[in-house]
This record gives C-alpha cells, sequence and structure tokens, in this order.
C-alpha cells in the first residue's frame, strides 16, 4: 500500500496502480451476468427492487389501516384481527425488509466498491448468495398473507407470551412464518454484511485512506458493523420464540393462562425477550439512519458546491453514535416494569447521544452557508430530510426522558415520532439518493418537474400527517387501537384529525405512482446524462462507462489524490476536483464529461 | 425565494399548531404535575432549537441559493465553532435531563404510608382487590387460579381472606391519599392506562409491578389497556372512579371479601353437589 498524505490540494504524485483485469472473472452468459450475477452493482439493484416491492405491500397496508382509524366502521372488510395484522406486517417490513435491505443491500452493494475504487465487493459469490437468501426470506413473510390464520397480529415487536398464544391473530403459522423469515433474513444479511466491511477495509485504492472515504462509505460501513453486532440479538430471540412456539420450551414464558385453562409454560421472563430484542431494535433505529446521515452528507455537500463542514467531527460523530446506540435499548422499556433503576442510566446514555446526533445536524446546515446552493431534486429531498429529522430527533428528547416518557409510551405520540425520524427523514434521503445516482445507474437523467411535484407532495404530507399526530398522542390516544369507541378524554376533534391525517395518507400515497412513472419513463426517455451530471468529486462519478461494467474502471484502478469535498476550492478552474485528479493538472479537469 | 419561505412556514406553522391546535393533555388527577412541567420545559429548549434550525437553514437557502457566477466558500472545519456548539447542545442536554432524574427519583419512590392496591389483567378484562381490614394483601398464584377463584389468591393465607375482590367491575380510590398500584397479569403483557393520572405501568405474567400516584380530583375516569394484548387490546376497558373518603368507605363496605366469595361458591358448590337441598 502507497502511504499517500492526507494534504487536501497539493497531494503527492503517485504512480498508476498496475491491477490488471482478468477475463476469466467476467459473466459469460445472460443467466450469470443478470440473475445469478456476482456483480455488486446487479446485486444492489436486485436487492432495491425486491425491498421496494415488498414496501409497497407496507404502503397499502398503511393505507388499509389509515382506513380504519380516519373512518372506523365505515370499512367492513377491515376487522380487529386484520387490523392487528396490517400493523405488523407494515412495521416489520418497512423496518428490515424494506429500509435495511434498501440501505445495506442496496445502496451499499451500488456504492460502496466504486466509492472505494474497488472493482466488486471482496466476495462477490457470497454477495449473490446473500440476496437470494433475502430474497426467501422476502418469500417466506410475504407466504403468511395466504396461510391458515394469516399473517401474525402480534405487533412488529413481536412481544411474548401474547405473539404466540392463542389471543393472538396468526397463531397457528403467521408467528412461525415470521420467525423463520427473519432467521433467514439475518443469515442472508450477515453474508452481505462481512462483505461490505470488509471490503471497506481491505478493498480501497491506493490513496484512499479512510479519511478520505465519502461520508456515505462511513455511514453505510459503520451502520453494517453494528448490524453485525445487533442481529445476532435479535436471531437468538427468534430461535427461542420459536422454540417456545413449536417445542412447547419456556425461554420466555411464565406460568400462565391460556383462554382460561392453565398453559403447560412456567419460568421463562418476557422481560428477555423486550431485552434481547431492544438490544437488536435501538442499534436498529440507527442502522437505517446513519446511511442515511451519510448520504445525505454529500448530497449536500455537491448540490451545495461546497465541502461537507467539519468532515472529521463528522466521521466522530457517526462512530460516537454508533457505540452509544448499544447503551440505550432499554429506553424503550421504561414502562415495561423492568427494575425502575435502570431508567437513570439509560435515560442519560439516551440524551448524551442528542450531542453527536446535534453535530451533524450543524455541520448539513453550516455546509449551506455561503454555499452555492443548487435547488436540485436531491437539494430537496435533502432539506425535508433536515426538517423532518430534526422534528423527529428532538421529539426523541421526550421519550429518552424517562418519565416523560411515562405518559407518551404506547401513545400516538410515539407512533408519531419513530414515524418522522426513522419513516420519512429516511426515505426523504433513499428518494433524494435515487435522484441523485439514478443517472449513474441507467445513464439517463430522472424528470426534474416531476421529481419536484413529488418532493412536496411527499415532503409536506408527511409532515401533516405525523406533526399532528404528535399532539393526538399528548390527549393520550393509545396506539395499535382498531377502534377508539368511547372515551371520555378524546373530543370528536381528535376523530376529526384523525379522518384529515388519512386523507393527507392516501394523497402522499398515490402521489409515489409519479415517482413510480419517472423511474420508468426516464428509463427510456429521460435525458442523457452523461457520466458526471452533478459535477461531483467522489469515484463513482469519474467511472469511464456509464453504467458502470463489470469490474467498475476498465483496466486500471483509479488513484486517490484528496478527500471527496473539494468543492469551489480557491484558485481552481472549476468548481469541483475529483478525487482522482492528479494534483499538478488541479487546473483542467479530467475524465468529468465524458 | 419560494423554498425557503416554504421552509420557513414549516417552522412558524408548526410552532403556531402547537400553541392554537385544541389538542392537548387531558386535565390531570393525580399530583404528578411535575411530569407535565418536565414536559413543558422539554417543549420549550426543544421548540427553540427546531426553530433556530430551520429559520438559518431557511436563511442560507434564501441568501446563498445559487445565481450565475456564485462560488461557495472553502472552509473545512471550524474546531472553535463546533466546540461551541457541542458545549451549547450539553447545556440544553442538562437542563432537560436533570428535572427528568429528579422527578423519576419521586416516581419510583413510594411513600411509606401508601396503600396498596392490585389490578389484575386478563384477556380482556380487569379485576381489582383491595386489602381489607388487616391492611395486606395475601398472596397469589396463576396456578390457583378456578372459576371460583379468578385471582388466584392462597385460600391458605390469612392475610388473604379478608381482600375485596373485585372481578371484572371499576375501581374506586379515595382523594388525597397516595395508592401504590400492583400489578399482576395471569396471560399476556398488559398496560393499566389512565391518561388523567399520567403514570402508568405494564404489567407482565410471571411479575409484580408498581407505579404510585396520589389522586387529587374526584371523577370518573375511563381505563384503557396500552400494551397490545391480542384481538380485544381496544376493548378492554373499565373505569376508575375517585372520590371523597366517605364515599369510598362506603363503596368499600358494600365489596365482597375473598372468604365471602370463595364461602357463596363453596355454598354454591356444595348445593350443585347434593342435588339443590
Amino acid at each position: 500500500m502507497v502511504d499517500v498524505p492526507y494534504d487536501g490540494i497539493a497531494g503527492t504524485v503517485v504512480p498508476p496502480a498496475e491491477v490488471p483485469d482478468v477475463e476469466l472473472y467476467h459473466p459469460k452468459s445472460w443467466l450469470t451476468r443478470y440473475v445469478f450475477s456476482q456483480d455488486a452493482k446487479i446485486i444492489a439493484i436486485q436487492y432495491s427492487l425486491t425491498a421496494s416491492a415488498i414496501g409497497l405491500v407496507a404502503l397499502v397496508l398503511s393505507w388499509l389501516m389509515r382506513l380504519q382509524l380516519g373512518f372506523p366502521g365505515t370499512f367492513s372488510f377491515i376487522d380487529a384481527n386484520q387490523y392487528l395484522q396490517f400493523i405488523t406486517m407494515h412495521g416489520m417490513i418497512m423496518v428490515i425488509y424494506l429500509l435495511t435491505a434498501l440501505f445495506l443491500g442496496g445502496f451499499g452493494n451500488y456504492l460502496i466498491p466504486l466509492m472505494v475504487g474497488a472493482r466488486d465487493m471482496v466476495f462477490p459469490y457470497v454477495n449473490m448468495l446473500s440476496y437470494w437468501v433475502y430474497l426467501l426470506a422476502v418469500l417466506v413473510l410475504a407466504s403468511t398473507f395466504f396461510v391458515p390464520g394469516g399473517p401474525t397480529g402480534a405487533g412488529w415487536t413481536l412481544y411474548p407470551p401474547q405473539a404466540i398464544l392463542s389471543g393472538t391473530p396468526g397463531q397457528d403459522w403467521g408467528i412461525v412464518l415470521m420467525l423463520a423469515s427473519l432467521i433467514l433474513f439475518i443469515i442472508g444479511f450477515t453474508m452481505g454484511g462481512l462483505n461490505y466491511v470488509v471490503t471497506v477495509l481491505q478493498a480501497r485504492t491506493r490513496g484512499m485512506t479512510l479519511m478520505r472515504l465519502p461520508l456515505t462509505v462511513w455511514g453505510i460501513f459503520t451502520a453494517t458493523v453494528m448490524a453485525l453486532l445487533a442481529f445476532p440479538a435479535l436471531f437468538v430471540g427468534s430461535v427461542m420464540l420459536l422454540l417456545d412456539r413449536l417445542l412447547g420450551t419456556s425461554f420466555f414464558m411464565p406460568a400462565l393462562v391460556e383462554m382460561g385453562q392453565l398453559s403447560k409454560y412456567g419460568g421463562g421472563s418476557p422481560l428477555l425477550f423486550q431485552h434481547l430484542f431492544w438490544f437488536f431494535g435501538h442499534p436498529e433505529v440507527y442502522i437505517v439512519a446513519l446511511p442515511a446521515f451519510g448520504i445525505v452528507s454529500d448530497l449536500i455537500s455537491t448540490h451545495a458546491r461546497k465541502n461537507i463542514f467539519g468532515y472529521r467531527m463528522m466521521v466522530w460523530a457517526i462512530v460516537a453514535i454508533g457505540a452509544l446506540s448499544f447503551v440505550v435499548w432499554a429506553h424503550h422499556m421504561y414502562v415495561s416494569g423492568m427494575y425502575p433503576y435502570f431508567g437513570y442510566f439509560f435515560a442519560t446514555t439516551t440524551l448524551i447521544i442528542a450531542i453527536p446526533t446535534a453535530i451533524k445536524v450543524y455541520n448539513w446546515v453550516l455546509t449551506l452557508w455561503r454555499g452555492d446552493i443548487h435547488l436540485t431534486v436531491p437539494m430537496l429531498f435533502a432539506l425535508g430530510f433536515i426538517i423532518t429529522f430534526v422534528n423527529g430527533g428532538l421529539t426523541g428528547l421526550f421519550l429518552g426522558n424517562v418519565v416523560v416518557d411515562v405518559p407518551l409510551s404506547d401513545t400516538m405520540f410515539v407512533v408519531a415520532h419513530f414515524h418522522m425520524v426513522m419513516g420519512v427523514a429516511p426515505i426523504m434521503v433513499v428518494l433524494g439518493a435515487i435522484y441523485h445516482w439514478y443517472p449513474k445507474v441507467t445513464g439517463r437523467m430522472l424528470n426534474a418537474g416531476l421529481g419536484k411535484f413529488h418532493f412536496w407532495v411527499t415532503f409536506l404530507g408527511a409532515y401533516l400527517i405525523f406533526f399532528p399526530m404528535h399532539y393526538l398522542g399528548l390527549l393520550g390516544v393509545p396506539r395499535r387501537y382498531f377502534e377508539l369507541g368511547d372515551a371520555a378524554f378524546i373530543p370528536p376533534s381528535a376523530h376529526s384529525l384523525n379522518a384529515f391525517i388519512t386523507v393527507v395518507a392516501l394523497t402522499v400515497g398515490f402521489a409515489q405512482m409519479t415517482f413510480l412513472f419517472n423511474l420508468v419513463w426516464s428509463l427510456f426517455e429521460g435525458e442523457p446524462s452523461g457520466g458526471n451530471p452533478w459535477r461531483a468529486t467522489s469515484l463513482e462519478w469519474q467511472t469511464p462507462e456509464t453504467p458502470p461494467g463489470h469490474g467498475n474502471w476498465g483496466k486500471e484502478l483509479p488513484i486517490v489524490y484528496r478527500w471527496a469535498y473539494d468543492y469551489s476550492v480557491p484558485g481552481a478552474a472549476q468548481d469541483f476536483i475529483p478525487q482522482n485528479q492528479p494534483p499538478a493538472t488541479t487546473g483542467a479537469v479530467q475524465g468529468a464529461a465524458s | 425565494m419560494a423554498v425557503a419561505l416554504i421552509l420557513l412556514l414549516v417552522a412558524i406553522g408548526s410552532v403556531l399548531f402547537h400553541l392554537y391546535s385544541p389538542w392537548w393533555w387531558t386535565p390531570i388527577a393525580t399530583d404528578w404535575s411535575y411530569i407535565d412541567h418536565t414536559i413543558n420545559i422539554t417543549f420549550w429548549i426543544t421548540g427553540f432549537v427546531f426553530t433556530a434550525v430551520i429559520a438559518f437553514m431557511a436563511y442560507c437557502v434564501f441568501r446563498f441559493h445559487h445565481k450565475e457566477g456564485r462560488r461557495a466558500d472553502y472552509n473545512p472545519e471550524n474546531k472553535r465553532l463546533e466546540w461551541w456548539l457541542s458545549v451549547g447542545t450539553g447545556i440544553g442536554v442538562a437542563a432537560m435531563l436533570a428535572p427528568g432524574l429528579v422527578v423519576w427519583h419521586q416516581f419510583v419512590t413510594v411513600p411509606a404510608d401508601a396503600t396498596e392496591v392490585e389490578v389484575m389483567g386478563q384477556q380482556w378484562q380487569w379485576s381489582f382487590r383491595l386489602p381489607g381490614k388487616d391492611n395486606r394483601l395475601g398472596t397469589s398464584d396463576v396456578r390457583n387460579i378456578s372459576p371460583e377463584n379468578p385471582m388466584g389468591l392462597n385460600r391458605d393465607d390469612p392475610h388473604g381472606q379478608d381482600d375485596v375482590v373485585i372481578e371484572n367491575g371499576d375501581l374506586h380510590l379515595p382523594i388525597g391519599k397516595p395508592v401504590k398500584v400492583l400489578l399482576r397479569s395471569v396471560d399476556v403483557l398488559h398496560d393499566f392506562y389512565v391518561p388523567e393520572f399520567r403514570a402508568k405501568m405494564d404489567m407482565v405474567p410471571g411479575m409484580v409491578t408498581y407505579f404510585w400516584i396520589r389522586p387529587i380530583r374526584t371523577g370518573t375516569f375511563d381505563v384503557l389497556c396500552a400494551e397490545l394484548c391480542g384481538a380485544a387490546h381496544y376493548q378492554m376497558r373499565t373505569k376508575v372512579i375517585v372520590e371523597e373518603e366517605s364515599d369510598y368507605h362506603a363503596w368499600l363496605g358494600q365489596q365482597k371479601t375473598f372468604a365471602e366469595l370463595s364461602g357463596r361458591n363453596a355454598v354454591v358448590r356444595a348445593t350443585y353437589q347434593s342435588g339443590g337441598k
């Protein structure tokens, strides 16, 4: 490894790397090129399409539950059991099968090798296997809609004893297949995750020091490390719960009465499952958030034509958040009946995590300061992300502060909070990122006019859905309720608000169709983008071909001379200098408009 | 500049909504107004940060959006500014955390003179138990549960004989007296949730959990289950009635004790077995 000093503009000139392309390595048939592909870019698209497809199912489920909440009693085809099945499947799909898979399997696979200057992931075969196991997990999950009794209605947290007892819908097949699907997902993820970590650590091209990585890579890398540490807790919990359900063990099951009869269970602890679940579940929030943090940093920097403010602090904030997120899990359990004195510790750690998170927010808005802000569609989504993330992050300070959580937990405040912070905000980034990288994937631009329409409806609509929802929770409206029924503390105006939220939710949902149309239409009719339409610095925009071919770089790997944020460098002819541009030729940008 | 204006309006609209919307917490019925105060402090601090960040962002978009010939500054970092912002954030966080922990300490410290009341959850109804003249609740076990003994009390425990048992009914509480609410479930997780009380806690089979309150206002309040407990979770309702002490004792006097209930059941069973004589 040639040591290249980190010195911004005036780097040392390094001789070209000679990494010959090997013919054997390329796929020989249509099947191995597009279906059983070992190319990370194809695997990324497979992951993204599968995640989006199951995500659309979750979107439709959200419409159904909103119909019920907005207009209770109107839709006879939704009963209480189905309502619980909808919320459970919606939550599980969105958190795990959509967001985790899309950020790590989708964006991770596409961007990591390109951004670090590698030809591919280090274990392409294992990478391929990762996708196929993921697909199997999705199919097992989707099959629960068709089995007797339907999918589980235990809530996405799957808390025992309820999850495996007969008072809960989907107790026969639904819960068993759900647990099996989670186990498969984790197996598949582990294969992919090992790849991402080893690729970032071992396959960076010459000159690409860790502190020259784009923040996108830092975000995905840290999230992957966290996922590799956190998912085993869910794996163990799922296996034990499956044993309780199928073999009658009692890991999580105390002596209890089931439908009036003393059950065969005894001696287990329901709280143990909750600790295992949230030991995974809280890092999971950041497994979704950190890639979003990284990506949005790069979107803001590129489209504001300015280096990200405080890069080193941003990297350390990502790492600090990743580490701290492993010692905050029980803030989901303040009213679970756990040892009450835990509250002091977990409230303190939870609020401390606000500090590195706030630093990231400050640095995003400070990047805008004295920038040259192009209000492109990716930039609009980045701005939408900042607002929704700040809003959702701040309400986290309510729920993290143990005693404040007591009246608010299990109310719509919680639902509003987590949708804003890990639903709307990351999806803003996902959408912005798709508008940003679509030209690299397809060679064509997405239509900007449709994109702006899509942004405003999605951003303002999502805000109108979830901001007022906090106040329903403050009022005391509980979550996971099929019908609110008569309760003196719920005024008629709260029901009107629920109806309003439903109307907006349906509007926002249907507006996504313009996006799907744009994705398909632009594939054929979009304006050709060239290799680097945003005039960005990071390596994925400097590939010899667009879309990049198998092996990414043609004959020679790029050499990196600078960090990823040389925008508007004083004295430079253009307002960006690609990472692979040698210092001697600073004036003439090469390969930029290829 | 339309984009900057809309961003600013989102922030201003949020603040106005907070101030003028009709949806706010229900009037409190216990002396946990400390919790409400802590929420208010949190609203002030977070509201300030939210408005400041969005306003700054909107200003940047307004002032620095792309025009022909504009070029961004090159400004990698500013250690001083970053440290000041971190320290400021730390102070804000401490200002929310400190009162939160103080009130949490009150929340977990039950007064010595609190009377115990037991709430038992089962799919999908509530039962209650109040101590009798000896002021002690008897022991219980889920294995004792039978149609005659729905709360699973220990028949051999002398402290349990005078316990008042209310199966699937309303709970009454006297005003002004601290109450330690003991929580028990016989099947799945439940959560005894009265919005006006502010306090709540999950009920976990195999464990006894608790919270404590001091009711300060008479009235009838809805009891809901706040922890998903299966198909009829949303129908698991009852009422809690806070009343003057004299009314409370009058009500208490009409309730059946465990001994009376088992005696009655024993009579019923004996009658049945002896063919109705």
